[in-house]
């Protein structure tokens, strides 16, 4: 049976030809995949690796390599607390520490229901709201700790459904564009552009050697 | 006109989406470059601006473009992987204008003749990945994309590529490998240059998310007005991250050169001032790869040779303010844990001397270091980039690990009666 959904696989399938080399919708799919099934599972990876043409064991051993690429479980929302120096400076120690007492897990850990998530993460580009936090990589900040209970609460009583979609899911929009124009096509028209050049360069010379 | 470039557009209502940017000029530079100007005359503009990749390195992107190799296959890939701690300001041009960004990189695929680009987008910008796929759709549909554009008789497509949390997937080599499906190793040098052999083995550009989105402008109003904002080898404008013990902290764009360390802390407008009755004890500019420069620096104008000058560099954009209330250890610390948990792992002096600085530097903001701890931590400081130098030695494939020691020599340098009190008292001084 396959992994991916039937209108995932034809979402799948479109990455796959985006590419010189297929390869290359490696982290797209798995990213699909994470859509799909809130993280990166075993079956999946064998899924990716077939429409790719490589082994599974290659999926591993690039998803194994970045952080967003859970092949364990993770919570429904994945709650990033950033403590890099500029969060670091505003307090983003000390909200990390609130966090985990008000989830009850460490960073790293789940809670028992699988709602949460919490991580300690590195700076996510969003400084001049510090000390922030992503949830499902959505933004949030700046965060006093009376914030951030309000944030889990409305996360709880799914006020934040909409804006705030289950973990893996990261772009909503995807490709809509023709299919590639192929490299026959754009080889065809430089070579048209090339000529027009040289008759161009041609014509001027000629004109420099008039006027002399 | 308006002063700034990048952000003329942001504020605007819905400054994302297509229409708003028809509106305000769009896509008439892309007209311009594909119907009146031929790809050679689009580079000379370009290298007349003088514009400095916006990434960190600061290299002329003309000069840049000319190295690439003319091969019947060669590729354009835009660097939006920002993930230098306190940048962010590609952050804000994603989400507020990925339309100039597409303009700029589909003017720029023109002039040096790419046949595919791509975007390298952070993965976790989830709004910037919807915002700048929705702007890639819409372009498609208006014909700035595709087969054919604008009746040109030029084409190409343009992909969006998420990336998946990694820092070291901002080094261009680890970029590449990264959008070839592969773990994020920076290759090994050389060839010093993807504009050689990039992506898929073809030669390859790879250019940051605000140096392309200057591009429109530099095509509609030439290199020469670019030129002229600015001084010396610091043209145009540039997007100031600022961020840390400020009052307003925000990405400003600013004239190159126009305003000093002091002017934009302390302007009402910018940076607003510290909190009562506070004083700059360290700026970090550049990122955190780069050392720190102290108060007696502060007049110091924001441009590329002269902060280079004073012994640091302007990279990143991003200015991180620690007032006399914020701990350096401590933030000295915090840096090299990033580095340590960032560090790709292929090479031993980062990936073991990262660990073994973070560990010492913990110890001693946690009270129980020694005073040999300090001539420790620069000794491993050391071997990482052997003396200690700015710009580091090279002892790694890529410049991660020397960017290592730089907070921690910085920090031991300009504070270290901070560091003996933290091994004096046990412990850290500070209220945090």
């Amino acid at each position: 049976m396959s992994f991916f959904t039937p209108e995932n696989l034809e979402k799948a399938q479109v990455l796959v030809g985006l590419y010189p080399d297929k390869r290359s919708a490696l982290i797209p799919l798995c990213h699909l995949a994470q859509s799909q099934h809130g993280h990166l599972s075993k079956e999946a990876m064998e899924e990716i690796a077939e429409l790719l043409g490589i082994q599974p064991a290659e999926v591993m051993g690039t998803a194994s390599f970045y952080d967003m690429l859970h092949t364990e479980e993770v919570g429904k929302y994945l709650v990033g607390v950033c403590t890099n120096v500029a969060c670091l400076l505003g307090g983003g120690q000390e909200l990390l520490d609130h966090a985990s007492d008000v989830l009850g897990v460490p960073p790293g850990g789940t809670t028992e229901d699988g709602m949460f998530t919490l991580e300690e993460v590195e700076c996510v580009a969003h400084c001049d709201k510090a000390p922030c936090a992503q949830v499902n990589y959505r933004y949030f900040g700046p965060l006093a700790n009376d914030d951030f209970d309000n944030l889990v609460d409305d996360l709880k009583s799914g006020r934040l459904s909409d804006s705030v979609p289950h973990h893996g899911v990261l772009s909503r929009v995807f490709r809509d564009a023709p299919p590639m124009v192929s490299l026959e096509i754009i080889h065809e028209e430089r070579r048209v552009m090339d000529e027009a050049k040289k008759a161009r360069l041609a014509a001027q010379s000629q004109e420099a050697g008039g006027k002399q | 006109m308006s002063d700034k470039i990048v952000t003329a557009r942001v504020g605007i209502p819905n400054s994302y989406t297509i229409a708003s940017y028809l509106e305000h000029g769009g896509y008439q530079s892309l007209r311009k470059a594909l119907l009146e100007m031929t790809p050679e005359e689009v580079q000379a503009e370009v290298t007349a601006s003088g514009m400095l990749g916006r990434g960190g390195a600061g290299f002329e992107t003309g000069r840049k473009w000319s190295m690439l190799k003319q091969d019947p296959i060669r590729y354009l890939v835009v660097n939006g992987d920002e993930s230098e701690p306190s940048t962010f300001k590609d952050h804000l041009l994603v989400e507020n204008d990925p339309h100039q960004l597409v303009e700029g990189t589909l003017i720029t695929a023109y002039a040096i003749g790419a046949t595919r680009a791509f975007i390298y987008l952070r993965g976790e910008f989830a709004l910037g990945l919807e915002r700048v796929q929705t702007a890639i759709n819409e372009a498609y549909a208006h014909g700035a994309i595709g087969r054919n554009i604008f009746g040109s008789g030029f084409s190409i497509d343009l992909v969006l590529q998420p990336g998946a949390g990694a820092y070291i997937c901002g080094e261009e080599t680890a970029l590449i490998e990264s959008l070839e499906g592969k773990r994020g190793y920076p290759r090994i040098k050389p060839p010093y240059f993807p504009a050689v052999i990039g992506l898929y083995g073809a030669p390859t550009i790879v250019n940051n998310v605000e140096t392309m989105s200057n591009v429109p402008w530099i095509v509609a109003n030439g290199g020469k007005a670019f030129a002229a904002l600015g001084k010396g080898r610091s043209t145009g404008t540039r997007l100031f991250a600022l961020s840390g013990d400020v009052l307003r902290p925000g990405s400003y764009e600013l004239e190159m050169t126009s305003k000093t360390f002091r002017e934009l802390i302390y302007d009402p407008d910018l940076g607003g001032g510290l909190k009562e009755g506070r004083t700059v004890k360290a700026v970090i500019p550049g990122g955190v790869s780069a050392p720190w420069i102290g108060p007696d620096n502060l007049d110091l104008p924001l441009g590329q040779d002269e902060v280079a000058q004073a012994g640091s560099m302007l990279g990143s954009g991003s200015i991180i303010v620690l007032d006399d209330h914020s701990c350096a250890v401590r933030a000295a610390w915090r840096i090299t844990k990033f580095f340590n948990r960032e560090s790709c792992g292929q090479c031993t002096p980062c990936r073991e001397g990262s660990g073994w600085i973070e560990k010492i530097m913990h110890r001693i903001e946690m009270g129980s270091g020694t005073e040999s701890d300090l001539d420790l931590v620069l000794d491993a400081c050391d071997n990482i980039a052997p003396g200690l130098t700015w710009p580091p030695q090279q002892t790694t494939i890529c410049v991660l690990g020397p960017s290592i020691p730089s907070s921690v020599v910085s920090a031991i340098k300009m504070f270290r009666d901070e560091f003996m009190i933290h091994i004096k008292e046990e412990g850290c001084p500070f209220v945090h």
